[in-house]
């Protein structure tokens, strides 16, 4: 993966860089399927690496698909990103240690879920039970939000088209 | 690409099934991994696929642009739907145990058409995204 990253970065070729980056999804799936978290594996599959790669290549349809050379040294934006990089990893250190079963996450409602879900919904997919069922609001709150950005994405090009025939 | 009969065969060969995996992982959900969000976006990565090869105007012959639109309001809907029917059924919104007698029967109920609406309003989404950034191309050419 950071070699990946590192070729996308240097590459000057936006075509090359998109495959890459659909490379890196899968890549990133395989480590999620490791971590045990197969649906979140599977959106970021279909999702990083399939429909994004595609919008990449249609959006690099229309314009060209060779990078152009920066007018300004990029030493400031470096210097912030790799600050902030910094402070993030500084703060995983904070982190309890990964399938640490004493982690605070473990210990809220978890053991609730995992207990009662027999009786409660009888669904062998905890995942799906937590999203559909326990998290009912949150998962309509993220299919509204997906909903909205359609909406967004039809008024902003929409407009542009009708600008254009007049 | 009109003319690529390696790529039209292969598409053709392969459609059914990511279709039928589409299908699987919406209604296996339960019981593997998967769910709506996924299946919504397999569903339209197989459309999004014949489009590519056959085509912006085959695609739209087969799934037209008012229906992807109103996919994406519908989805919405059944889950907000299934929140009402709740309540109609004097529970609270939300509230699956009231769909059926059988209060875990009631939770299946509501788990599996909350993820239709799901499945609908994503694979809408993307679809629509696509049709909108791949008719740009043509807008400019024209």
């Amino acid at each position: 993966m950071a070699v990946t990253v590192v070729v996308m970065a240097r590459s000057r070729n936006l075509f090359g860089v998109v495959v890459l980056g659909g490379l890196y999804s899968f890549l990133m799936a395989t480590v999620l399927v490791a971590m045990d978290a197969v649906d979140v594996a599977m959106t970021e599959a279909s999702v990083g690496a399939g429909i994004s790669t595609v919008l990449f290549l249609g959006a690099l349809y229309l314009c060209r698909s060779e990078e152009t050379r920066p007018v300004r040294k990029p030493w400031l934006p470096l210097a912030v990103s790799m600050t902030v990089g910094v402070v993030l990893v500084y703060g995983t250190l904070g982190l309890p240690e990964f399938s640490d079963p004493q982690a605070p996450i473990h210990t809220h409602v978890v053991p609730r879920y995992l207990n009662e879900i027999k009786q409660e919904v009888d669904v062998p997919n905890v995942v799906t039970a937590v999203l559909a069922s326990y998290r009912g609001y949150d998962t309509l709150g993220e299919t509204t939000v997906v909903f909205t950005a359609g909406a967004g994405v039809i008024a902003l090009l929409r407009r542009r088209r009708k600008d254009r025939a007049s | 690409m009109r003319h690529d009969l390696v790529l039209r065969v292969i598409a053709k060969l392969l459609i059914p099934f990511i279709l039928l995996f589409a299908l699987y992982v919406q209604f296996h959900g339960d019981f593997g991994p998967g769910g709506g969000f996924q299946a919504g976006v397999i569903l339209a990565a197989a459309v999004i696929f014949y489009g590519l090869i056959f085509g912006l105007a085959e695609a739209r012959k087969l799934v037209p642009e008012p229906l992807v639109e109103s996919m994406m309001a519908i989805g919405v809907l059944i889950y907000g739907g299934v929140g009402v029917a709740g309540l109609l059924l004097g529970g609270h919104y939300l509230d699956y145990f009231v769909l059926d007698p059988n209060s875990v029967l009631g939770q299946h109920r509501g788990i599996f058409w909350v993820e239709v609406g799901v499945a609908t309003t994503v694979s809408g989404v993307m679809l629509k995204i696509f049709y909108m950034f791949a008719d740009r191309g043509k807008v400019d050419e024209e």
